[in-house]
């Protein structure tokens, strides 16, 4: 038996789990908090300029959809900076110093956007209508800026900069500057950006086409499609161009985290492309799987000849699951290409008619589309973190040693607390959503197009 | 002042600033849970809501705040408690997450059972909350968190008389603050019935706050003398203080101008923080580890102290102008019938949708 296997303590599997567990339901929201105000503001702009009132109702039901979104995941949010320390205090008690200043940055970042959100959604009765929309205007900037910090905290932990740590273990030198701007920071926070916008734009743009392909063919609709889907279709190319050069970037940065993600075995040259495939970690083998030869050095170097170590070279220190992170990363490349023919699609048929494009096809693909982003942004993470380990902060501090030491029955307990309550939350906030439309729906019967702005006699006392 | 001394400081005004109105927002909670049925409840349920629902997320930050500060300028102090009181602080979280559950579900609001399920979610996490994270600072004051990663133990330290009675405190002093709130917020909206209502539950909140008070100090007392000694010794002109600025603001909150009411309860409450920040200068985890043992590396402090400045200059406006536009009455009064907004409502109140 392998002596480090034993050494692994036993509260690291429900810490791991709890965590990610806990991370991959908060990034749901994540995207509707960064990207969705910038829509909801466009079409509040528009209707605004042109005194329409189709586009007005669209911004002021996305802001109550913004607004409850944005509360879910204030408190998902919030558990995870408790879990920074219930779950891991060898890393914040010992880096806290270092990488700490991104998070109070995000906390500014955050509060500001709950203040102004709240002042946006609860404005609309009684505030000047473009007085409304100057105070809505800076959400997308400050949700950018808590963007920007936590991704900047990731980053930190797959390129740790900013201390050094002398002989004896302590850590010396710290600059929280150059913490913040280290190397994975510009890579991953632009990819997260556009990731997040995309996800934001196709779920939305989904749901209004799942309306159009039931016959809802209304100006409300095409309006729900045509604004997202053109910010979705916009960035999807990209975010194409943006992740090759990362997969680039991770190559040299993480060759491990690489070696992973591709699964490459033996280090050489002439790597092949394996798609999917399970690997093996006993032989070091990959079992089943399309090969495609030479292309993986093709990608991470520009030629065949191409040296790509292999996860032979790792043997303390490759992720504990490959093939996790390998199928992962194979997922959300294989979305992002599926995205882009959706792009082009889209972007022919609408040059030429200047409408929704009628192909039921489309419109079926276009319905998956909020979904299928959805996947790709769940398996980004994935390959992030996942493919991180055994590391939590890479080459210097790991997993095992930064969790905490409490009673691992104690954290099985509260994973499990944890997996129920969340289960409400997500149970609860979808039944809100789906009454909100139905809410919606029922009065789009009716004719009260104005009434967008200003209290209504019917609810005045 | 040395750069930590500082930061503890802000910390303090983090607290301070959570306990005025993070907490004052949990003890609604607790009123919108003993509000009783749906019709009997229904005016003091609506007056909390509208009270509390534009604001409940900011007042919310400052807690995110002073996690992020303690973990940043003292990490090693915030790795001894968050892994020590794992079980208070995870209850408590237990409490934030319910709260956003039922805030969710109290959207659907066509359901009247989802309504009433969203009511009682949302109230039992108003009492989880700050009933742990009492529980939680008391466990900090009796001194039983040591430094080290989960080196106290992880069930007295929180299971005692004295904890638990910060706790019960703490959620008497919330719930205190709150009603004496609602007074002036009941003034405000010209709702003078429910002036009487919350009278007397104000009086039953404080009264259980002295009693709860008196007895935690007792309970110090006999716990960790050398702490209650210091609380005695140099907080006493703060604990008098705050006992009274909240009855002053108890006395005044049917009489003078409601923003200066606010501010005596306020005043109160901060005094009561500070007498306790006071007793535990200049230790993180009393009587171990020292503000300056446990403090980052300067430059690290000097930046939290720059974000602070940052802070000041960005939030404190744009929270004077939430706080002004719902004073004012600007920012929609009925928050969950302007969900369900286009809706004509030919039977009056209370049919919405179809």
């Amino acid at each position: 038996m392998n002596p480090t296997v034993l050494a692994v303590p036993a509260q690291l599997l429900p810490a791991r789990e709890q965590m990610a567990f806990t991370l991959m339901f908060h990034i749901i929201f994540v995207p509707f908090g960064v990207a969705l105000p910038a829509m909801m503001l466009i079409a509040n702009y528009k209707g605004l300029r042109r005194n329409d009132s189709v586009a007005l109702r669209l911004a002021r039901r996305w802001s109550h959809a913004a607004g409850l979104l944005f509360a879910v995941g204030a408190a998902s949010g919030t558990v995870l900076s408790f879990e920074m320390g219930l779950l891991w205090p060898g890393l914040t008690g010992r880096f806290g110093e270092v990488f700490g200043l991104p998070f109070a940055i995000e906390g500014l970042g955050f509060f500001l956007e709950a203040i102004l959100v709240a002042i946006y959604i609860f404005g609309w009765r009684r505030l000047r209508p473009w007085t409304h929309f100057w105070l809505g205007v800076p959400i997308p900037f400050v949700a950018l800026v808590g963007a920007f910090s936590i991704i900047s905290a990731n980053a930190w932990m797959n390129q740790p900069a900013g201390f050094t740590i002398s002989p004896t273990g302590e850590i010396t030198d710290v600059d929280p500057i150059a913490a913040i701007f280290n190397d994975a920071l510009w890579y991953e926070l632009l990819h997260f950006v556009l990731a997040a916008y995309m996800a934001a734009a196709f779920t939305l743009a989904s749901i209004y086409v799942v309306g159009w392909l039931r016959g809802r063919r209304d100006r409300y609709h095409r309006l729900g499609i045509l604004i997202p889907l053109t910010i979705g279709a916009v960035l999807t190319p990209i975010q194409f161009v943006v992740g090759d050069l990362i997969a680039v970037a991770i190559f040299q940065d993480q060759p491990a985290k690489f070696a992973a993600m591709e699964v490459v075995t033996n280090s050489g040259t002439h790597q092949p492309e394996v798609l999917y495939g399970i690997y093996d970690s006993a032989t070091n083998t990959v079992k089943g799987g399309i090969s495609i030869p030479g292309l993986d050095s093709l990608l991470a170097g520009n030629s065949v000849d191409t040296y790509v170590p292999g996860l032979d070279q790792f043997p303390d220190a490759k992720p504990s699951n490959v093939t996790i992170v390998h199928w992962a990363f194979d997922t959300m490349a294989g979305i992002g290409t599926v995205l882009i023919l959706l792009a082009l699609w889209f972007g022919i048929a609408y040059w030429r008619k200047r409408d929704v494009p009628g192909n039921r096809l489309f419109l079926w693909f276009a319905a998956s589309s909020g979904v299928l982003t959805y996947i790709a942004v769940e398996c980004g993470w994935i390959v992030t973190e996942v493919g991180r380990q055994p590391w939590v902060v890479y080459n210097i501090l790991r997993t095992e040693d930064a969790v905490t030491d409490a009673n691992a029955t104690g954290l099985w307990v509260s994973f499990t607390v944890v997996l129920l309550l969340y289960l409400v939350l997500a149970v609860g906030t979808v039944a809100v959503l789906r009454a909100m439309s139905r809410r919606w729906r029922a009065s789009d019967r009716t004719d009260d197009e104005d009434a967008v702005y200003g209290p209504r006699p019917e609810v005045l006392k | 002042m040395s750069a930590a001394t500082a930061v503890a400081a802000v910390m303090v005004l983090a607290v301070t600033l959570y306990a005025c109105t993070g907490l004052a927002d949990h003890g609604a909670g607790i009123w919108d849970l003993t509000a009783g049925g749906s019709e009997r409840g229904r005016r003091p349920r609506s007056l909390i809501d509208n009270a509390i629902t534009p604001v409940w997320e900011a007042n919310h930050v400052w807690l995110i705040y002073l996690l992020v500060l303690c973990w940043t300028a003292f990490g090693d102090a915030f790795a001894a408690i968050m892994s020590t009181l794992f079980v208070p602080l995870a209850l408590g979280l237990l409490g934030i997450v319910l709260r956003a559950a039922g805030f969710a579900m109290s959207k659907d609001a066509t359901r009247a059972r989802v309504r009433h399920v969203a009511g009682w979610v949302f109230g039992v996490g108003s009492f989880l909350t700050p009933f742990w994270l009492g529980t939680a600072l008391g466990a900090v004051v009796t001194g039983r968190v040591p430094a080290g990663n989960a080196a106290g133990n992880e069930v007295t330290s929180w299971l005692n008389p004295a904890a638990l009675l910060i706790g019960l405190l703490t959620v008497a002093v919330g719930a205190y603050v709150s009603a004496v709130y609602l007074l002036a917020e009941a003034r405000r909206q010209a709702m003078p019935d429910l002036l009487g209502y919350f009278r007397p539950r104000a009086l039953v909140a404080g009264g259980a706050g002295v009693l709860a008070g008196v007895a935690a100090l007792i309970a110090l007392r006999v716990d960790n003398p050398q702490m209650a000694d210091r609380l005695l010794s140099r907080g006493w002109p703060l604990l008098v203080l705050s006992v009274l600025a909240l009855a002053g603001s108890f006395l005044l909150a049917t009489g003078i101008r409601v923003w200066l009411m606010r501010l005596v309860a306020a005043a109160g409450i901060a005094a009561l923080v500070w007498a306790w920040a006071v007793a535990q200068y200049p230790y993180l985890l009393p009587f171990t580890l020292t503000v300056s043992e446990g403090a980052a590396s300067a430059v690290t402090l000097r930046w939290l102290l720059i974000w602070f400045v940052a802070a000041l200059v960005l939030v404190i406006p744009a929270l004077i102008l939430l706080f002004r536009l719902d004073q004012r009455g600007e920012l929609g009064e009925e928050s969950a019938e302007s969900l369900g907004d286009v809706v004509p409502d030919p039977q009056g109140v209370g049919h919405r949708g179809q």
